[in-house]
């Protein structure tokens, strides 16, 4: 694939994608051995309440004398699975409804109103309103999410499918008797892949937040997982006495959205120079 | 002017249209009773009869639906759950604070932005364009409740020159309302601060690649009417636009803002919702900043007729 050899390439031109990536796989790491490399998030020792980081606890306690280090590592799985997820279902639906309206004026003039529609809706809001309706769930949260970043998606592959559609060689394959599912497969959807890599990545960072967001709230996944956003919620009346309960989380959540930010820039100035950065 | 400024209007009544419904859906398609779910875990019968009763659930759906819009047009939300007052009403009570704390943000955020991506466009390439681009990055990055609580803890409580959390009303004197204003201010406007000082320095050095820039150079024009009349001044469609499309950036931060700082506005109203089930102000609440939304970006549509003539031809 000659899309992943440009990569590999443009990783040492582009320190960025470097920086990026490397906090990223550090994460990630973090996330999936934490049970291995730190204690149990969840152990109240209301004897051991808001200690400063020490030996023991590397980050302190928090009010109720849970590890924050523990916390810490643990909250890094649903910020992880909900940045991955939301981009990927985002993607996958933005780029079916995307392929159909640059394809298909009759669903382009509906499907468009559509989307602006959705677009006006605060994706905070949308994602109260699901979890008031639905309950907290992992789930729940990453569908809310997801939906408002669809139109964007949709936007970005419906103008490139315009520029492509009536290009000679989509022509050549169209009068050949090409089926419509195979062109839209075959010769149009990989036009469409480098854009959607650099939108995916955005999507990433901003579900990141969006779900920090919601967890500080209370309006994100069940309070008894520990999350970045209600790991700060739940310390925040303590922030005088033990500040690392509140900025061990928000330093890490900044330096994880910060991250998936510059790997989209950089992977933008690599893979496709045209896109400016939208929201 | 008038023809397009006429279809930009009527161009809003279907994107209503579709928010409506969708907000209107919501509360269908979840699955089961949705008086049941309002009602939640715990609720007898007779409750969620009562609740099925004042929501009108008891009839069908598009007589629901049209009952509902025709309400929403003249005003009527809908009865919260929880108080049994009126949703427009609770929504006006908090309007004050809403509007003071967006409208603080978004003075601040343009004035600063604008103010850094000029400067950084001038130096381009010096080390103050590198730092203002650096803080445009990070900006993006850092949630607001995080920058909000850098500010409180070392601003408010170890300088005390801020109050910790709170909101004054405007009546109460000017001093008090803007002084706890501007922390919740400064915490929001990052990231828009971060969106609009960007695109500003884009624009900014496009405009100043242009052979009229030179020509204005080499005519004698001093660098401050160099930059503000000449560039600044074409280079606002772009900055413009971000502007408008960053409204919805600053509505989802709203509600986190005055969770944040405490302020008794519209988005504590909903946030307070949330375990109340008080869904008809979930849904009052969506439909008024969806359409605060959409005039916002009709107004931002209108005025690129002022400043860019060229554009009603589209």
């Amino acid at each position: 694939m000659t899309t992943l050899a440009a990569t590999l390439q443009g990783l040492r031109r582009y320190p960025t994608v470097a920086v990026g990536g490397i906090l990223i796989a550090l994460v990630t790491l973090a996330a999936l051995l934490a049970p291995w490399i730190s204690g149990d998030p969840l152990l109240l020792e209301p004897v051991n309440r808001l200690k400063a980081p020490s030996a023991e606890f590397w980050l302190g306690t928090d009010s109720l004398g849970r590890d924050v280090y523990a916390r810490l590592v643990h909250g890094a799985r649903i910020s992880l699975l909900v940045g991955v997820s939301v981009a990927a279902v985002a993607v996958l639906a933005g780029a079916l409804a995307g392929l159909l309206a640059g394809y298909f004026p009759r669903v382009d003039a509906v499907l468009m109103r559509v989307m602006d529609g959705v677009m006006a809706i605060p994706a905070i809001l949308l994602a109260i309103a699901l979890v008031a309706l639905l309950g907290a769930s992992v789930k729940v949260v990453i569908i809310a999410i997801a939906i408002p970043e669809v139109p964007r998606v949709c936007r970005l592959v419906r103008s490139v499918v315009l520029s492509v559609r009536n290009l000679p060689y989509v022509e050549a394959a169209r009068s050949n008797g090409t089926r419509v599912v195979t062109l839209l497969r075959r010769h149009i959807l990989p036009s469409t892949v480098p854009p959607l890599i650099v939108q995916a990545t955005y999507i990433c960072a901003s579900a990141i937040l969006t779900e920090a967001g919601l967890s500080f709230l209370g309006a994100g996944t069940p309070p008894e997982f520990p999350t970045w956003g209600n790991m700060i919620a739940s310390n925040r009346m303590f922030l005088m006495l033990a500040p690392w309960t509140v900025f061990a989380p928000g330093v890490c959540l900044a330096l994880v959205v910060l991250a998936v930010n510059l790997l989209g820039d950089g992977l933008r100035d690599r893979l496709d120079p045209r896109i400016s950065r939208s929201m | 002017m008038l023809s397009y400024i006429l279809r930009r209007l009527l161009g809003v009544i279907p994107v209503m249209l579709v928010v409506g419904v969708f907000v209107f859906s919501l509360l269908h398609l979840a699955p089961g009773d949705p008086a049941a779910i309002i009602a939640g875990d715990n609720a007898t019968a007779e409750n969620i009869a009562r609740i099925r009763a004042s929501l009108g659930l008891d009839r069908p759906f598009l007589t629901q639906f049209f009952d509902w819009g025709g309400g929403v047009l003249r005003g009527d939300l809908g009865v919260s759950m929880f108080s049994g007052l009126p949703v427009s009403q609770l929504i006006a009570q908090r309007v004050e604070a809403t509007v003071s704390l967006a409208a603080s943000t978004m003075f601040v955020a343009v004035v600063l932005a604008v103010t850094l991506g000029v400067l950084a466009a001038w130096k381009a390439g010096s080390l103050l364009d590198r730092a203002v681009m650096g803080v445009a990055v990070t900006g993006f990055s850092v949630p607001v409740f995080v920058v909000g609580y850098l500010l409180v803890y070392f601003l408010s409580m170890k300088l005390r020159w801020f109050p910790v959390q709170g909101y004054r009303p405007i009546a109460d004197g000017l001093w008090d309302w803007a002084r706890h204003l501007v922390l919740p201010s400064l915490a929001l406007g990052l990231a828009y601060v971060a969106l609009i000082a960007r695109i500003t320095r884009t624009s900014m050095l496009e405009v100043m690649s242009e052979d009229y820039m030179r020509t204005a150079r080499a005519k004698g024009v001093a660098t401050a009417p160099l930059l503000l009349r000449h560039a600044l001044k074409n280079a606002a469609v772009p900055i413009v636009t971000v502007i408008g499309i960053g409204v919805a950036l600053l509505i989802s931060g709203v509600v986190i803002t005055e969770s944040v700082f405490n302020i008794p506005g519209i988005g504590r109203l909903v946030v307070d919702a949330i375990t109340r089930r008080d869904y008809p102000i979930i849904q009052g609440v969506m439909i008024v900043f969806a359409g605060v939304y959409v005039l916002i970006n009709l107004a931002v549509d209108i005025l690129y007729c002022f400043i860019d003539p060229r554009i009603r031809y589209r």
